[in-house]
């Protein structure tokens, strides 16, 4: 304790401060700011570091700290020493546990700059959020154990850091003071790191001897180590170029988030700068349509301003009324990004729940959001090993490359290019969940080369020869509930009244189109998809389609209601219980399902999710086919 | 009215050019990230909620956030209401205040104030805890419920207190408004997902990276009118139980032996006046006030009895029971 509380503060100027509050206040004015992660486990003294450099830098306070003293008594891990660890863990269980489960953003300022760091967690099972804190960094500060040189989890911390594009990596080789500050276990660790980095792509990184627990190197050179000339910690950290600067430096991309519309009299663009900057009078591309127009005005509450540059919130209005929205992207005319709907990605799964290949799922990019559905990987990474291993699908944690198809083309960039326009988020349509973090790699060529086929004659044309609306009647229920039934005397009342119908029947579609397929959950989403693709292309026929399928999953079926026009899904919900289909049994295949014969059957041993909110439920229990098939006519024609 | 000599009326023209008219080359600086940041946040909210709504308490960290709102839809008007969530409790400059800005913002200011509260005579003086509980947790829940809000700004920032520096800058509560610290959302990049579930909100904190002294000189920088209280006068106060009250009106119940003393304090945060702990100061101007923020001992909340309450974890355990 009282060596940590005599340490001198060296950070703040409190002179200035006293003295010259505008002089201060002018400098403070003009700091730029780093943001940077730490990884390590808690033995690696991260925590303490943090705890280290928010002290030096005068950022806890006398109340602060006394509360620190007393639970670091109650239930500190450094005897009566001050356990910084319990300064920046903040959840109960945290504290509780002695583990840091979730990233807690810190800051802390110098003369030159400001300081956001994230304090990530290094277990393996918190991945996710060592990724989520590392996707906004700047730098990536990897704490080595000095006793124990480099461990599997510095090759996973450094591989994920160097994956989510972290350029600017230092090695801070921790706990000098407990090896007697020894160049040789330094230089040692250091040419261990080095042939590991170049393994992997780290093209440099900076290394440097440190106590966070004793400050040596933190702050000050540390006369404990005569043997190391480079930068203190906070010198670098104070040195180093942001990512931002980077960005400036390339060609002008803004993706516009909202549009700005008070009167008749404006109408502006807002977004943040991704990359390059813009000024009046500069000819600029909208995406993905490719309308041109010239820059007018850059609006801010301040006044106009002569440019705009990367990392600036702005308003920007054109010469002409070009149709631009939100998810469009403004670009230099001369150098606009592409456009594609297939591409490779790298993906980081952040879900319990593993990703199933080939269900639709929210992707966001920018401020474009689309359907996408993934592929099986082509590979996993083992973060430990970095080796590539064959996988199916990716679990919590998993890392992995695998192709991915949009539905609407995705005006992108490489993430190696272009972190804002290649960088996205998976959503889960039904829980909504954030499940992945991608990177897209490239764009596959098919997607560039094959472009949707405009017809002359259009769906409203097809439709209106036949008089009618185009519908999709989805009827979903377990097996044996009577679906087929109904939905035959659905399609015989239709066509009595001359209607133009086809039913789509799960079985019959197994016999030809989808005979490829079989019962897995991944092949049943395959199935159900490509059933979708095909009444929603005899929709545009102006065809009403039946369709009888188990469609067990809530997301499947999601997926295609996604795919018709509004009000053009009906969702039908033969809803029979489990024991009441069981003893009907009509194709006996219960029976084989319960004897084992039969795998993956649904209300045996795959699961069915009824819908929540279908446009019709039949209870088949309480109605007969011939009412429930009067009902659903009488709804549609009325 | 205001002791710094900032005309209300004309906040929008600052008297220090504009922050991005200092732009000499390509790195911004750390307050240009930061309101770059905050503006984008508070368009995302717009772009993707039903119905969002700016929490506004009148403090210094809500004088930011509204002023970023202004400038992030300019020349629009905010598309969003302001809403007060009252104690009835608050000090009488606050209220003078929030009815100005809601006027030259041109923004709806909607004041709620818990019925239930309101009946039972709820006041900090008799019913300590329970005050904060009913008047403010319970109060926001029955606002947000009553508009149908799913979307909620509040001013908090990562740097106040422990459990804040680890909750997502969209932040999800349950349709009971409870919060779940161990099962949030990933925010990766500037990417937030808004997508709710049933019944599901969100609140949202553009200012979440900010610390306090970035606020004070953001406001310093950009004119940002605020509270004369946070600016050191001659004010009635009395000593009690270590704390420097403020005697705001004739509700002020005085002890025995109590006696209103004059003293020059300002307030270091704003909350309900029998609550709110004062310093004793001569900063009459802002970089005073600043001067004596830097070289001060102690953390702002040190003033705020609520976290104090239920041991370490105080702010974690209000904040899963709904409190902002």
């Amino acid at each position: 304790m009282s060596e940590v509380a005599n340490a001198e503060p060296v950070y703040v100027t409190d002179a200035l401060i006293a003295e010259d509050i505008d002089a201060y206040l002018d400098q403070h004015q003009h700091k730029t700011m780093l943001r940077f992660i730490t990884c390590g486990s808690v033995d690696d003294g991260k925590s303490t570091l943090i705890g280290r450099l928010l002290y030096d830098s005068k950022m806890i306070f006398e109340d602060q700290l006394a509360a620190l003293e007393n639970d670091s008594k109650k239930v500190g891990t450094q005897g009566q020493e001050i356990d910084f660890a319990l300064l920046v863990d903040g959840l109960a269980a945290e504290r509780e546990q002695g583990i840091t489960i979730d990233v807690a953003y810190r800051f802390f300022n110098t003369e030159k700059r400001k300081f956001i760091v994230a304090d990530c967690p290094g277990h393996e099972q918190y991945t996710r959020n060592m990724i989520t804190g590392a996707s906004t960094a700047d730098l990536a500060v990897i704490l080595i154990d000095a006793r124990k040189g480099v461990l599997v989890q510095t090759r996973r911390h450094s591989y994920l850091c160097h994956l989510i594009g972290i350029r600017n990596i230092v090695l801070a080789v921790n706990k000098m003071d407990l090896v007697d500050y020894d160049q040789q276990v330094f230089d040692a660790i250091v040419k261990d790191y080095a042939e590991f980095a170049r393994g992997i792509g780290i093209e440099n990184f900076t290394a440097m001897p440190i106590s966070g627990f004793k400050g040596d190197n933190i702050t000050t050179r540390s006369a404990n180590t005569p043997w190391y000339s480079g930068p203190t910690l906070v010198e670098h950290l104070e040195t180093v170029e942001v990512l931002s600067s980077v960005d400036a430096d390339k060609p002008f991309r803004m993706p516009v988030q909202w549009v700005n519309r008070p009167n008749l009299d404006f109408r502006g663009f807002s977004g943040l700068v991704a990359t390059g900057s813009v000024k009046p009078g500069d000819d600029i591309r909208v995406l993905p349509s490719g309308k041109t127009s010239k820059v007018t005005r850059v609006v801010t509450l301040d006044g106009d301003l002569e440019q705009a540059v990367a990392g600036q919130s702005v308003t920007i209005c054109l010469a002409d009324e070009v149709d631009c929205s939100r998810g469009d992207v403004i670009s230099l005319a001369d150098n606009p990004p592409q456009a594609a709907d297939q591409f490779e990605s790298t993906l980081v799964w952040l879900n319990d729940e593993a990703m199933i290949p080939g269900r639709a799922y929210w992707l966001k990019l920018a401020t474009q959001t689309v359907s996408a559905t993934v592929q099986q990987p082509k590979y996993v990474v083992n973060v430990n090993t970095m080796e590539h291993l064959a996988a199916k699908t990716l679990e919590l944690n998993a890392i992995g490359v695998a192709e991915l198809a949009t539905d609407k083309p995705l005006v992108f960039e490489a993430y190696a290019d272009n972190r804002t326009l290649g960088g996205f988020v998976l959503i889960d349509k039904i829980t909504n969940a954030t499940v992945a973090a991608g990177m897209l790699n490239f764009s596959l060529r098919r997607a560039q080369n094959v472009h949707w086929q405009a017809l002359d004659v259009s769906r409203e044309a097809h439709a209106a020869l036949k008089n009618q609306r185009p519908k999709v009647l989805w009827f979903t229920g377990l097996s044996g509930s009577g679906k087929s039934t109904i939905a035959n005397l659905v399609e015989k009342k239709l066509h009595a009244i001359g209607k133009h119908t086809f039913l789509l029947d799960g079985d019959n579609v197994r016999h030809g189109l989808n005979k490829d397929l079989g019962f897995t959950e991944a092949d049943r989403i395959e199935n159900i998809r490509r059933v979708g693709e095909v009444a929603k292309l005899m929709t545009d026929a102006g065809l009403i389609v039946l369709t009888a399928f188990i469609s067990p999953f809530r997301a499947e079926r999601e997926m295609v209601r996604s795919l018709m026009a509004d009000g053009e899904f009906v969702e039908v919900f033969i809803d029979t219980p489990l024991e009441v289909a069981e003893s009907r049994d009509v194709k006996g295949l219960y029976k084989k399902a319960r004897s084992g014969e039969l795998k993956n059957f649904t209300g045996i041993d795959s699961p069915y999710e009824a819908p929540e909110s279908a446009e019709v439920r039949v209870d088949t229990t309480a109605e007969s086919p011939e009412d429930a098939a009067e009902r659903i006519v009488a709804m549609l024609i009325g | 009215m205001l002791r710094c000599g900032i005309p209300l009326a004309s906040s929008a023209t600052a008297k220090f050019p504009a922050m991005s008219q200092l732009l000499d080359r390509q790195t911004l600086t750390h307050l240009e990230r930061l309101e770059s940041e905050a503006i984008h946040i508070m368009r995302e909210v717009v772009a993707e909620a039903t119905n969002p709504v700016m929490l506004y308490s009148v403090g210094k960290d809500s004088a930011v956030m509204l002023h970023l709102a202004r400038k992030a839809f300019y020349p629009s008007p905010p598309p969003f209401p302001l809403l007060h969530v009252d104690t009835t409790w608050k000090f009488k400059a606050m209220y003078e205040l929030r009815d100005k800005m809601a006027q030259t913002s041109g923004m709806d200011l909607l004041v709620y104030q818990n019925p239930e509260a309101q009946e039972r005579g709820i006041n900090p003086f008799d019913h300590g805890a329970l005050h904060t509980d009913m008047w403010k947790t319970e109060g926001l829940k029955q606002a947000l419920d009553k508009y149908g809000f799913d979307a909620a700004f509040g001013g908090a920032r990562r740097d106040e207190e422990k459990s804040r520096a680890k909750e997502r800058i969209f932040s999800f509560r349950t349709a009971s408004h409870g919060w779940d610290p161990k099962n949030q959302r990933p925010e990766l990049w500037n990417l937030y997902n808004a997508r709710k579930n049933k019944g599901e909100s969100i609140r949202v904190f553009p200012i979440s990276n900010w610390t306090e002294l970035d606020i004070w000189q953001y406001i310093h920088l950009n004119n940002v009118p605020i509270v004369p209280l946070y600016f050191a006068d001659k004010r009635p106060t009395v000593e009690r139980d270590g704390m420097l009250l403020m005697v705001d009106d004739e509700r002020f119940p005085l002890l025995p032996g109590e006696e209103p003393v004059m003293r020059s304090i300002r307030f270091r945060t704003l909350g309900c006046y029998p609550l709110t702990g004062a310093v004793e100061s001569e900063a009459k101007t802002l970089p005073q006030v600043i001067q004596e923020t830097l070289l001060t001992t102690t953390s702002e909340r040190q003033g705020r009895a609520i976290d104090k309450d239920a041991g370490g974890a105080g702010m974690e355990v209000k904040k899963q029971q709904g409190y902002f």
